[in-house]
């Protein structure tokens, strides 16, 4: 059994800490190149390997990150 | 398949809990705070007792929590949160009462009042959250600041014959009888956050068992205090902080 | 026929609290008001009505669990005496801050310091003026009997609730240690929970779906949401002031002179005014009940048709400023007090009187 997932940012809460990117287990998070109003680069998928593991979801300081996941045959 | 594919809400496996406020936090970028409310709030939702929760708030960064968990709050004068717990849950003993402080508000100033709380074994849950710094008043030394940890007070780092040692609370708690379940827990890592959430929600459960207090300590970072990049500031903690005080169940009188 | 027990102050203030549907009373021994939590542990309220009594470690920590449990909307009390006030006040501040009902009782000895553990009334200003930080004030009620202490102890929560703010009974070692006939009023029930959700729908009781979560809190880091909520308190401090002003007069009616007295020295000045009356002076006494709010506008009355007004306290001048505040300088303002634990006798205020007013 394989999984394929998705996150979504919410990318104006984001404060761009990183701790989401440090926990992601197939590098698939980085911190965006541009800025959100507050002028943190936010969080966003950089990858097209995540599992939807959540672990980025789950140390998320700010509840920001929605994760989703299907399974893959 | 593609992300747009995914991105369905039948696909949804982990999202912000409704027992979280939409207010945006006050917390620095990456503080242990946030991510400690959202355990807490998980745990209330999950356990479906948003009704029968009541939540003290101390004085320090996290005197807003009320901003953030929708339950019921009392904020408190500086350490006084055990205090405002025991009355209300004596008089209100259907309820679930938790006390949420930093280390300078339990293990400085609220040193009598969390003692003797412990001590009557007084039927709350007590959530300590230790990055060994003064955050809110701009980074000075706590009780739990580390030997050698430069902070504002400490500006040539923390010397045990100027500033004493380091107050390590919760084995020193343990020994009183009126605790009951004790732990050291930290969310740096998704695996640890969701061993703290475990601790959290058998400290509400054992609550309600009339079997003492019960009492959750967070190993946490101050990257901003600890003038850190919230990354640098975990591994460091699990590097420094983690040495003194170390992960894991300290008291459980139920095993 | 009425149920009539001789007791102590003290313990009329424990025995209404249980007949008075209290929930709950947190205290700290301290002489000379220790009898208030040793009667209540002796009579065992939770057996009966369900009453929390509690001993706590530290005066602090007893006006904070004051403060958690009239946070759930719970009538809840403390007791203490002077020092063990002073270590209060920071939980008074934020209760008055809250906006939280309670009632507080000060069985007063002298200070300052560890002082002594004689009668005083030496914390009128402690009291009466706030006490902790920041614009606020106690309602502040004056026993003068041991039938007051218990009949205050009622009447204070109806004034808390019904302002929301801490009420503080102002007694003092002697009224709290004479034992005297005292009536006790039927039991009352303790107010259900749906009385007391009904009672303090701000209280913090779990959070329901048909309301917004309850916050009980004194801060605000905001200028304008802190000026107007200051000048809120400051409103219902003035309507405080309109409608609750209690006081007693003693043959006041012809009088040339007014002695103005509160608790333990009200009940000497009566013998006072009798001793000076024989004489054929005409004096009388006024007794302010309520100090917070004080009887001002009666005072300034008075003043207007009396030669001279005089304050005897038990301390060594604080009642008398805000008597001479309300005199406005119509008729001279005298003052006789006596300090460490010593109490005047009536024949003692005659004398001081007398010279005060040059009188043979």
């Amino acid at each position: 059994m394989a999984f394929k997932g998705a996150i979504e940012v919410d990318t104006q809460r984001c404060k761009g800490c990183s701790v989401c990117v440090e926990n992601c287990p197939t590098k698939s998070i980085g911190l965006s190149r541009s800025v959100n109003n507050k002028g943190y680069h936010y969080a966003e998928m950089i990858a097209d390997t995540c599992i939807g593991c959540s672990n980025c979801a789950v140390v998320c300081p700010d509840s920001v990150i929605t994760v989703y996941r299907v399974k893959i045959q | 398949m593609n992300l747009e594919d995914i991105k369905k809400p039948e696909n949804i496996v982990y999202r912000k809990t409704p027992l979280l406020t939409d207010a945006i936090m006050h917390y620095c970028p990456g503080c242990s705070h946030g991510t400690v409310h959202k355990i807490i709030a998980e745990v209330i939702d999950e356990m479906g007792i948003q009704d029968k929760t009541i939540a003290i708030s101390p004085v320090g960064c996290s005197v807003f929590a009320y901003n953030y968990i929708d339950v019921d709050w009392q904020e408190a004068a500086h350490g006084r949160a055990p205090a405002l717990a025991t009355a209300t849950k004596r008089l209100n003993p259907d309820k679930y009462v938790f006390t949420y402080q930093g280390d300078g508000d339990l293990a400085s100033i609220g040193t009598a009042e969390i003692i003797h709380a412990c001590s009557r074994g007084e039927n709350i849950v007590v959530i300590f959250i230790n990055n060994g710094i003064y955050g809110m008043t701009g980074g000075q030394m706590a009780p739990t600041t580390l030997l050698g940890m430069k902070t504002a007070t400490t500006p040539y780092g923390r010397d045990a014959k100027l500033n004493g040692f380091p107050m390590v609370i919760a084995p020193m708690i343990a020994q009183l009888d009126g605790t009951a379940f004790i732990t050291r827990q930290a969310v740096h890592t998704a695996a640890a956050a969701r061993k703290a959430k475990a601790a959290i929600r058998k400290a509400f459960e054992y609550s309600m068992k009339d079997i003492g207090l019960s009492f959750v300590e967070i190993v946490a970072t101050c990257n901003s205090g600890w003038k850190m990049s919230p990354v640098e500031a975990n591994k460091w903690m699990v590097e420094n902080m983690f040495a003194k005080y170390p992960l894991g169940d300290i008291k459980d009188v139920l095993k | 026929m009425a149920e009539k027990i001789l007791m102590k102050g003290n313990e009329a203030i424990a025995i209404s609290a249980i007949r008075n549907g209290v929930d709950g009373y947190f205290g700290y021994p301290i002489t000379p008001q220790s009898e208030v939590m040793e009667t209540l542990m002796k009579e065992r309220p939770w057996l009966s009505t369900g009453m929390v009594v509690l001993q706590a470690e530290s005066e602090t920590s007893s006006i904070n669990m004051v403060y958690g449990g009239a946070s759930t909307g719970k009538k809840v009390m403390t007791s203490s005496s002077s020092p063990g006030i002073s270590l209060m006040c920071e939980g008074i501040s934020y209760m008055a801050g809250a906006e939280l009902p309670c009632v507080i009782v000060d069985c007063q000895r002298g200070g300052p310091g560890l002082g002594t553990i004689q009668p005083s009334q030496s914390d009128y200003n402690q009291v009466v003026k706030g006490g902790g930080h920041g614009d606020y004030k106690n309602i502040v009620l004056a026993p003068a009997s041991a039938q007051d202490m218990y009949d205050f102890v009622d009447w204070g929560f109806d004034l808390a609730f019904k302002y929301r703010t801490p009420v503080v009974i102002l007694a003092d070692g002697i009224i709290g240690q004479m034992m005297e006939k005292v009536e006790l009023r039927p039991q009352k029930p303790r107010r259900t929970a749906e009385q007391v959700s009904q009672d303090a729908p701000w209280a913090t009781l779990g959070k329901t779906p048909d309301r917004e979560r309850n916050i009980i809190t004194s801060l605000s880091l905001e200028a304008d949401v802190q000026e107007r909520f200051n000048r809120k308190l400051q409103a219902k401090y003035e309507e405080i002031s309109r409608n609750e002003v209690k006081y007693s007069t003693y043959m006041t009616e012809d009088a040339e002179y007014i002695l103005v007295a509160f608790g333990c020295s009200s009940r000497i000045c009566e013998a006072v005014t009798d001793i000076l009356r024989a004489e054929g002076i005409k004096v009388g006494l006024l007794r302010p009940i309520t100090l917070f709010p004080f009887p001002t506008e009666q005072l300034a009355e008075l003043s207007k048709k009396v030669k001279s007004m005089m304050s005897i306290e038990l301390n060594l001048g604080q009642m008398v400023e805000d008597v001479r505040l309300s005199c406005e300088g119509r008729c001279p303002v005298g003052f006789y007090g006596r300090q460490g634990g010593n109490i005047f006798t009536p024949e003692e205020i005659a004398e001081e009187f007398k010279k005060f007013n040059n009188l043979k």
